[in-house]
């Protein structure tokens, strides 16, 4: 039984290392046999980056080698995939290779996509690869005051990201001591603060309370030097402007038709792509109407694996993904609360603690346990 | 002829009926219909909102064991 895992970020790696435990005997007999091929030979903690673009954290701190976080039964190529032939079980790959499968997982991720918003790639900053991120701090570095707006593109990866880099740059400034100097404008997609309505409840009074103004529905349609003019026909003018920018599904994605806007469509409990039963899809790269965020990928991987194992072992899926996600949410001034929920129960999240900022600060470490399947 | 795409949006939180709908009409083209089905009872009240005030059109709104069925036309 060939197992092939095409992408090796958070739900690719977890999935791999659960499956080549649970699989060891069939692996050792060989049996069976987990192959992960990759864009890259380095994994990095993408929530990191949040952390980088206030000075928090150096971007050393968020690479790993990806064949030192992998079960050593786990082959380990670095070789992209370039094209999909699912109806034939297999993939060609940027060196030439074609590799074959019984089993095929696609956890190749998303990318913000800035250039799909006329003006923005030019006159924002924003923090969703190591270059940006760097950029970022040193734009903020350099500012001494003025109106700060943010803004929000839809989908986007780690749905508390516009909220925590809010309060993080309140943060950011207050600690600079040019916080009576700054005006902070959060702009949102819909009628709140928040997607989730609890996360708006609270968020919306510590917006007040810092003075913070918002904007909500709240759509990029166009950005220029100095401006921001939205879809719903409003505009900001701005002296810094700061973007979450509408993500995409990677490009090979969309070169090889396997779904709008490089996101497949996925069986939302099974997570099989739709007419395929031996082909599947974690993380970012399903078009489920669920958070892109690293724990529904690590909770996705969980059920995925533990399903791929038993149907090996006895012929048939042993559980439903039950759309679980858990995202921590950094409140500022050392604070932090988070929200967990699924299909069926909606997040309730408590008052932000300092200690649970200090998990979240902790897990920023410990994310390297979750990624090696130990946590 | 334009098709409409259905966008089940049913017992999801976060981003929610409304975000997974801009997002979708984002990739739609001019004249596409989208009909998102949710089961949050705010949507009925919220997609009509957003869809008026960036100028798409409501087609129609319908309720059926709970499950809100809300069409809408891309516009611009």
């Amino acid at each position: 039984m060939k197992i092939l895992v095409v992408g090796g970020g958070m739900g690719g790696t977890i999935l791999a290392n659960n499956l080549a435990r649970r699989l060891s005997g069939e692996i050792k007999a060989g049996k069976a046999s987990i192959t992960m091929l990759s864009a890259s030979d380095k994994h990095m903690y993408q929530p990191g980056l949040l952390y980088v673009a206030v000075g928090k954290m150096m971007p050393d701190e968020l690479y790993r080698d990806q064949v030192s976080l992998l079960e050593s039964c786990i082959t380990f190529r670095v070789d992209p995939v370039t094209k999909f032939n699912l109806k034939e079980n297999n993939v060609l790959t940027e060196s030439g290779k074609q590799y074959d499968y019984d089993i095929i997982v696609i956890s190749t991720g998303s990318r913000a996509h800035a250039e799909g918003t006329p003006g923005l790639a030019e006159n924002a900053s924003q923090f969703y690869t190591e270059a940006d991120a760097v950029k970022m701090f040193s734009s903020l570095q350099k500012f001494e005051g003025g109106k700060v707006v943010i803004a929000v593109g839809v989908p986007h990866k780690c749905p508390m990201a516009p909220l925590e880099i809010t309060f993080m740059l309140a943060d950011y400034f207050k600690e600079r001591g040019i916080w009576d100097k700054v005006q902070l404008h959060y702009t949102y997609p819909i009628g709140r603060v928040h997607s989730l309505e609890p996360v708006a409840k609270w968020a919306q009074p510590e917006f007040d309370r810092l003075g913070i103004t918002y904007e909500t529905l709240f759509n990029m349609k166009e950005v220029q030097p100095g401006k921001i003019i939205s879809e719903e026909g409003t505009e900001e003018d701005y002296d810094l402007l700061i973007t979450v920018p509408a993500h995409k599904g990677m490009q090979v994605i969309e070169d090889n038709e396997l779904g709008a806007g490089g996101f497949i469509p996925t069986n939302r409990t099974r997570l099989n792509i739709e007419g395929y039963e031996n082909a599947f899809v974690i993380g970012d790269t399903t078009n489920l109407p669920i958070s892109k965020a690293g724990s529904t990928a690590h909770f996705e991987a969980e059920a995925l694996a533990e399903n791929i194992a038993s149907t090996i072992k006895i012929g048939q899926p042993v559980r439903d993904y039950d759309g679980k996600v858990f995202c921590f949410i950094e409140a500022g001034e050392g604070r932090a609360t988070y929200a967990m929920f699924n299909y069926q129960n909606p997040p309730d999240p408590k008052a932000p603690t300092k200690g649970i900022h200090w998990f979240k600060t902790a897990y920023n470490k410990m994310y390297w346990a979750s990624a090696r399947g130990l946590l | 002829m334009s098709e409409r795409k259905i966008v089940d949006a049913k017992n999801t939180f976060c981003p929610g009926p409304l975000m997974e709908l801009i997002g979708q009409m984002k990739m739609a083209e001019i004249g596409d219909e989208l009909e998102i089905l949710s089961t949050d009872q705010g949507s009925a009240a919220d997609i009509p909102e957003w869809i008026n005030k960036v100028g798409h059109e409501m087609v129609e709104t319908s309720e059926n064991d709970g499950v809100w069925h809300i069409v809408v036309k891309k516009i611009k």
